[in-house]
């Protein structure tokens, strides 16, 4: 930590005002001002860090100060470093870095329209999360309240970039989309079939979730966190539930632990198998979908022995989970995780005998590697784009240092190898589960509820089935949270299949699509 | 091809015969809480420990009255965990769609003890039409619309989680397509919008134009806690809510998410409202 204090201070003096380890692994730089350009530059070049997700929070009413975040990952650290940025109230700006890091080029401007606070700099500085037909409002302001009742909205709707050529045309989609899935909006620039150019529109599903967080007790809280993306609902349940212990120093019970690592890898399983068969429903391989739609249910029939609910909801709490398995619950998992290992195996042979299957997944939608790692790709994509990371194993939190898996890395990039990751990965954590549960210890499964104290900070890590998942709070008095980032990796993955798109039939972005699989909600909120 | 012929051959039907046999449901699964009204001392505990405000109370002169939403229950299993008593009980009861709102709603009222108990049972209502057989229902469908009924889902804002369960809807397990329903790509070859919620700011518009865009006579449902109530949620700066209050509502079927059974359920009881429709269009 000294060390790692001098550098800073000598390379960067009269910037760094003191560096500290407040929570285990997570090292919070505080600098004097909000320019953070210099020590950034220096942990990208000097580290080779990656940057994570930057937010802002209103301290105004506290300390007289917003506060910029600027999460950094470095490779082969376990420790996180988070730069924290003050942002004075009378000057309420900060440089924008999305030029040199597209990856935040969304959570900045998210910044400016939920705080007010001004990228300088920033190449694409329009609004992304508050449609332009919004009035002028901040809403995660301390001053602004949640359940303000705004005007009618009318006015400037969002305006696309036009496209320009002999024969160039553009086709919008949305909000509403054809199939049974969430709301964005799509404009494409084509010539002919091939896509030259995709525009996003998103934020539709904005629910003021982070707002929403500052009002309601923690235990309340916990059911929030499980509807932020509700095919995450366990993933962001414990993300929410492990910032929140390790700010108040909560220590889970082992058995808790390991409980906590079979239902996220359930969860896992669950959606990659929905994705395996929808992704050869999008190109026609119907019967596929099928199977993998029966074998779905054998895994949901098993979250509800575990859990009472289907999608994993109602079990994780503070300290642990609601409640405890019985020897045959425990016996279950084994049991269906048998029907479904063999199942699956037979779907994948199934799906890869299909010579016309292979041939529309494989070239299409490439996301190549120096693209997925500029843009910060993560998750399942990520590892399908050469991104060798894994929350899981490169931060391990609950109980995954103590089982052994392999992260599943291509570099070809296309939806097959997309495909592919998730086939890897069903294997991985079924092998996962079975050892979570040779080695599931026996003891107290939630730990005695405490009042959690006020003015604590922490993060948590968490790789959900899509990819990493942060959740950030700031506690408060009687037992609420004072402040809550939520970071779903579907923010970092859409600019991916911008890229990934390009120069594909027009009929081919449904399978694209699919193949990332985002959350509309989770990038929303 | 031969794989595929064998697999299929091997699984044989895949199909639960949902509603003329009960679903297979886990022991453990959670359906909706009853309240036993007579034998009840205290809400408080419950009403703090539900974390939608689906149990409410109001204290006033000497009387308290008691408030049971189950259009903003999302089945967490806190209040009976949370209650002295056994007054509050867990069950696997799921089929709670509605046609009307106020048929999801239980109130009690009771004189106060000076020690902030209650005791002595007013009166009460029982709303909900919990055990609505979807036998009966199922029947009365199989010569309706010719079989077939045209949804279009509208996600309004929903954090997946309905949306999840209602794919579930088409798959071989549940298979809807057998009662001649299907899920359609436009609301203009529609006949039933499932609208998901809480209705945002952002989509308020789109589902008043997709709600216009759909041919009459049609029916609206609202699925889940959120569509319902507006859920967790509630409504604030970016949320309208409920769904009723930007379009009709014919029937609501509650849940967190509503299971695939209990989508079904609400969806032909939605059909019995359609015939009605027709019928009354006829004439």
């Amino acid at each position: 930590m000294t060390t790692f204090f001098d550098e800073l201070h000598d390379r960067f003096p009269g910037i760094v005002r003191s560096v500290e380890e407040a929570v285990p692994d997570q090292v919070v730089v505080l600098l004097n001002s909000p320019n953070v350009t210099g020590i950034v530059r220096h942990f990208l070049i000097e580290h080779q860090a990656r940057i994570v997700t930057v937010f802002a929070e209103d301290r105004v009413s506290a300390e007289g100060v917003f506060y910029n975040y600027y999460v950094f990952d470095r490779p082969g650290e376990a420790s996180w470093v988070i730069l924290k940025a003050p942002i004075p109230e009378r000057f309420p700006s900060f440089p924008s870095l999305a030029a040199e890091l597209p990856a935040i080029n969304w959570q900045e401007r998210e910044i400016q329209d939920w705080f007010g606070l001004e990228a300088v700099g920033h190449p694409n500085p329009r609004r992304v999360a508050l449609h332009d037909n919004w009035p002028d409002v901040h809403p995660l302001r301390k001053s602004f309240a949640l359940d303000t009742v705004l005007p009618t909205f009318s006015g400037e709707q969002h305006v696309y970039r036009p496209t320009y050529g002999e024969g160039v045309f553009q086709i919008p989609v949305g909000p509403v989309h054809a199939g049974i899935i969430e709301p964005g909006h799509f404009n494409f620039a084509v010539a002919g079939e091939p896509i030259l150019y995709l525009q996003l529109r998103m934020f539709y599903t904005h629910k003021g979730t982070e707002k929403l967080f500052e009002s309601l007790p923690i235990h309340r809280a916990v059911f929030l966190a499980e509807s932020i993306s509700g095919d995450s609902a366990f993933s962001h349940g414990a993300a929410f539930c492990q910032a929140v212990e390790r700010a108040a120093e909560i220590d889970v019970p082992a058995r808790a632990q390991f409980m906590r690592v079979i239902l996220l890898e359930l969860e896992r399983i669950a959606n990659h198998i929905a994705d395996v068969g929808a992704i050869a429903t999008d190109v026609g391989f119907a019967i596929a979908n099928a199977h993998a739609g029966r074998i779905r249910e054998d895994v949901l029939g098993l979250n509800e022995t575990l859990t009472g609910s289907r999608v994993l909801r109602g079990m994780v709490a503070i300290g642990g989970v609601r409640r405890d398995w019985q020897p045959d619950q425990v016996e279950a998992i084994t049991r269906t995780l048998k029907t479904v290992e063999r199942e699956f195996r037979d779907l994948v042979a199934i799906i890869q005998s299909s010579d016309s299957t292979r041939d529309r997944l494989e070239h299409t939608g490439i996301l190549r590697p120096d693209k997925a790692a500029i843009l910060g790709v993560v998750g399942v994509a990520g590892r399908a784009s050469g991104v060798d990371r894994d929350i899981r194993r490169d931060h391990p939190y609950e109980a995954y240092n103590q089982l052994p898996f392999k992260v599943p890395v291509y570099h070809v990039g296309d939806v097959r190898h997309r495909m592919l990751v998730r086939i890897d990965e069903v294997g991985e954590s079924i092998q996962m589960i079975r050892a979570a549960v040779s080695l599931l210890p026996e003891g107290p499964h939630r730990a005695p509820t405490a009042p959690i104290p006020p003015g604590r900070c922490a993060m948590s890590a968490v790789e959900g089935w899509r990819g990493e998942i942060i959740h950030w709070v700031r506690t408060g008095e009687g037992n609420r949270i004072e402040r809550c980032k939520i970071k779903d990796p579907s923010i970092n993955n859409w600019p991916g299949i911008v890229e990934a798109v390009e120069g594909n039939i027009i009929a081919d972005f449904p399978v694209i699509n699919k193949s990332f699989n985002l959350s509309y909600s989770g990038t929303d909120r | 091809m031969f794989k595929i012929l064998q697999k299929s051959f091997s699984i044989g039907t895949a199909t639960a015969d949902y509603p003329n046999v009960s679903p297979r449901l886990a022991e453990q699964f959670r359906g909706c809480p009853e309240f036993e009204f007579e034998i009840w001392h205290d809400a408080r505990p419950a009403a703090e420990a539900c974390p939608t405000g689906a149990i409410a109370l109001r204290d006033s002169d000497g009387l308290r009255q008691v408030t049971v939403d189950y259009g903003r229950c999302i089945f967490c299993g806190e209040c009976e965990a949370a209650n002295a008593d056994s007054a509050v009980r867990m069950t696997r009861k799921f089929e709670l769609a509605a046609g009307d709102r106020r048929d999801l709603v239980l109130t009690a009222k009771y004189t106060l003890n000076p020690d902030a108990t209650h005791a002595t049972l007013q009166s009460s209502t029982c709303g909900p039409v919990l055990d609505e057989p979807g036998k009966r229902i199922a029947a009365a469908i199989q010569n309706l619309l010719g079989r077939s009924l045209a949804i279009r889902q509208v996600d309004a804002g929903s954090c997946n989680g309905c949306e999840q369960e209602i794919v579930a809807l088409n798959n071989p397990v549940h298979d809807i397509e057998r009662f001649g329903i299907h899920f359609v790509a436009s609301p203009r070859h529609a006949d039933m919008l499932l609208v998901t919620g809480p209705v945002t700011r952002n989509m308020e518009l789109a589902l008043r134009k997709v709600w216009a865009a759909t041919p009459d006579p049609k029916i609206v449902v609202a699925v889940g806690a959120c569509g319902i109530s507006g859920g967790i949620f509630g409504a604030n700066y970016a949320l309208l809510g409920r769904v009723d209050a930007v379009i009709p509502v014919d029937v609501y079927i509650p849940g967190c998410p509503p299971r695939p059974e209990a989508l079904l359920h609400g969806i032909l009881l939605a059909l019995g409202k359609m015939r009605q429709r027709v019928g009354s269009l006829l004439h």
